[in-house]
């Protein structure tokens, strides 16, 4: 942006994670929404329908008989240059995960929410976030929010960077089912939705136009499909630049600041805590807890997942000599069982920390406090014994090791 | 005030207990406090035991996990006592608000209030398809019974949410409430 930016004048409200998506959709001005019900998604919609029938939004809402249809009917209004949302959970991300594909391949802009929830089968409703883990090969952008206040920015955020011509990928948004999404908390938002729409202009992209037409998604032979999806890779690339930009827009309107890993306590400590979602804040006042006892600790939490900030890692790492990573999804069968502890394997090695990966909160047995601070013990013994097992510690499970 | 105050509301699905702590969160919100409400969302439906939490604090709220040791426990259905342990987890010296005309025998090291919001519900009219819904007037007893937030805060919080005549009906039932709670 050239001009400076003012920052704008907001209200205090209470809202919980899902309403504070259909508060951030409705000040970004979208046109064309499909969805289709599922736990703990649903209130978005139901939000949602209640702005578009009340002409808060003057958007299209498609209601569709499936979540493949859903995300087909927003690649469709994509491809013809509306802005477009769509939201969904678990077995909801599963059903559309062909279609994940295709939108990012036609490098079309589309925003969703995900407030995450375990897989079946079993049934859970309840919170972890396999199902988001599972996208993760999706070229899909992902930023994972830790509150209410964090998903409204983040929503926006994920236009400014969906619809950047050096991007032009699409943009999820996760959070904690439940934990989040329907947790009422304090926040802050726009009294006038103007400033927001400021900041997602209308872009020129290619577009199917009549007058102008063009094939898009076609079927392409090995002398130029390989190309195609290396500008995909190219365009993950700049995407770390384009979220650092607009995170500093967001800054000067909105005054709250966000990196793609933030540091909790970390300047003088030897032990980090990385975590990602609501689960933070439980371990960040786990970390107070620990360091009144006199050990030096610091948390980490992961907001962007991808693109992977490796380099702002590796910076915040700099001086520790363990990582203990958190996951609430297991990659099953894996050398180390923690998606996002497999990430911080290659960073780790080449700084010669060692990194210990802890599997917790599946289908949301609960994590407080004082199970961070039992991991933090067991954690301590192991490398008391000089042991790194090449394998998860499996936290909270009746029956594991 | 503590700094934190950790709620938890029993009720039966269909009651408003998730309702009643949003409500309350909210008004906390509205008095520049910091609050969360959430709900313990299992595969609950109409008549069955759920809960819903709320935090309140005079500072901002990192956790986001389930409530163990409650400072207050609010009781929606006297029917309770019998199916559910509503004093698990309650801290020493705890409150525990109850709807019920005497103490339903609760034992141990709380403060028990008692209100008769069924009763003070049918009055007032605040009746849906035959079931007496008290989530509001128990907010009235718990202001009163706790000063955790006011009187004004929680109805300025009801007139936002519902239309003007049910609004209405909510705040005299949830002021009736705060006048007759007592120590049971």
């Amino acid at each position: 942006m050239e001009r400076s930016m003012l920052r704008v004048k907001q209200k205090r409200v209470a809202l919980n994670s899902n309403h504070a998506v259909a508060y951030a959709v409705r000040d970004v001005d979208v046109d064309v929404i499909a969805a289709y019900p599922i736990t703990p998604q649903t209130t978005i919609m139901e939000k949602l329908s209640e702005m578009v029938a009340n002409g808060e939004i003057d958007a299209e809402l498609i209601h569709v008989e499936s979540e493949h249809s859903a995300l087909s009917a927003v690649v469709g209004a994509s491809a013809a240059g509306a802005r477009v949302f769509t939201a969904t959970s678990s077995q909801g991300l599963e059903l559309m995960h062909e279609v994940l594909h295709i939108a990012s391949g036609m490098r079309l802009p589309i925003v969703m929410a995900v407030p995450t929830r375990a897989l079946s089968a079993p049934i859970s409703i309840w919170n972890d976030y396999s199902d988001l883990m599972n996208t993760r090969d999706t070229s899909w952008i992902t930023l994972i929010a830790s509150t209410a206040q964090e998903v409204y920015d983040s929503i926006i955020q994920a236009y400014m960077v969906a619809e950047d011509p050096r991007v032009l990928l699409p943009v999820m948004v996760a959070y904690d089912g439940f934990l989040m999404s329907h947790t009422y908390e304090p926040l802050n938002i726009p009294e006038d939705p103007t400033a927001i729409r400021e900041l997602v202009p209308r872009r020129d992209r290619i577009t199917l136009d009549i007058d102008k037409p063009v094939t898009m998604g076609t079927i392409t032979d090995p002398r130029w499909y390989y190309e195609i999806k290396y500008q995909q890779v190219k365009a993950m690339q700049n995407a770390s630049l384009v979220l650092k930009e607009t995170s500093k827009t967001l800054h000067e309107v909105l005054g709250r600041k966000y990196e793609p890993v933030e540091g909790y306590k970390m300047d003088d400590a030897e032990v980090a805590i990385l975590t990602y979602g609501g689960l933070f804040g439980t371990v960040q006042e786990a970390v107070d807890i620990i360091r009144d006892k006199g050990l030096d600790i610091g948390a980490i939490r992961l907001r962007q997942w991808r693109p992977f900030p490796s380099e702002e890692l590796t910076h915040l790492m700099h001086d520790i000599d363990t990582i203990i990573v958190i996951d609430r999804a297991i990659s099953y069968g894996a050398s180390i069982q923690g998606p996002v502890a497999l990430e911080v394997y290659p960073i780790a090695a080449r700084m010669g920390v060692h990194v210990f990966s802890v599997i917790a909160g599946i289908g949301q047995r609960t994590v407080l406090e004082k199970d961070i601070m039992g991991i933090v013990n067991k954690v301590l013994d192991y490398l008391d014994q000089g042991v790194i097992p090449l394998r998860s510690i499996y936290w909270g499970v009746r029956g594991g090791e | 005030m503590e700094d934190l105050l950790e709620i938890r509301f029993h009720g039966r699905g269909g009651q408003g207990a998730v309702t009643a702590a949003n409500i309350l969160a909210d008004a906390a919100v509205r008095e520049g406090k910091y609050a969360q409400a959430f709900p313990h969302f299992g595969a609950e439906r109409r008549g069955a035991p759920v809960v819903a939490f709320a935090r309140i604090s005079t500072k901002p709220i990192e956790v986001h996990s389930r409530i163990e040791r409650p400072d207050i426990v609010v009781v929606l259905d006297s029917m309770l006592f019998e199916l559910v342990d509503v004093t698990s987890g309650l801290k020493r010296g705890g409150i525990l608000v109850a709807n019920s005309k005497r103490n339903p025998g609760i034992e141990g090291d709380y403060k028990v209030y008692c209100v008769d919001a069924t009763g003070i519900a049918m009055r007032k009219g605040l009746v849906v398809s035959g079931w007496p819904v008290v989530n509001t007037v128990m907010l009235g007893a718990l202001s009163k019974a706790t000063g955790i937030v006011s009187l004004d805060s929680l109805a300025e919080v009801i007139s936002s949410r519902f239309p003007e005549d049910v609004a209405k009906r909510n705040i005299d039932a949830m002021k009736s409430a705060a006048e007759s709670v007592h120590t049971c």
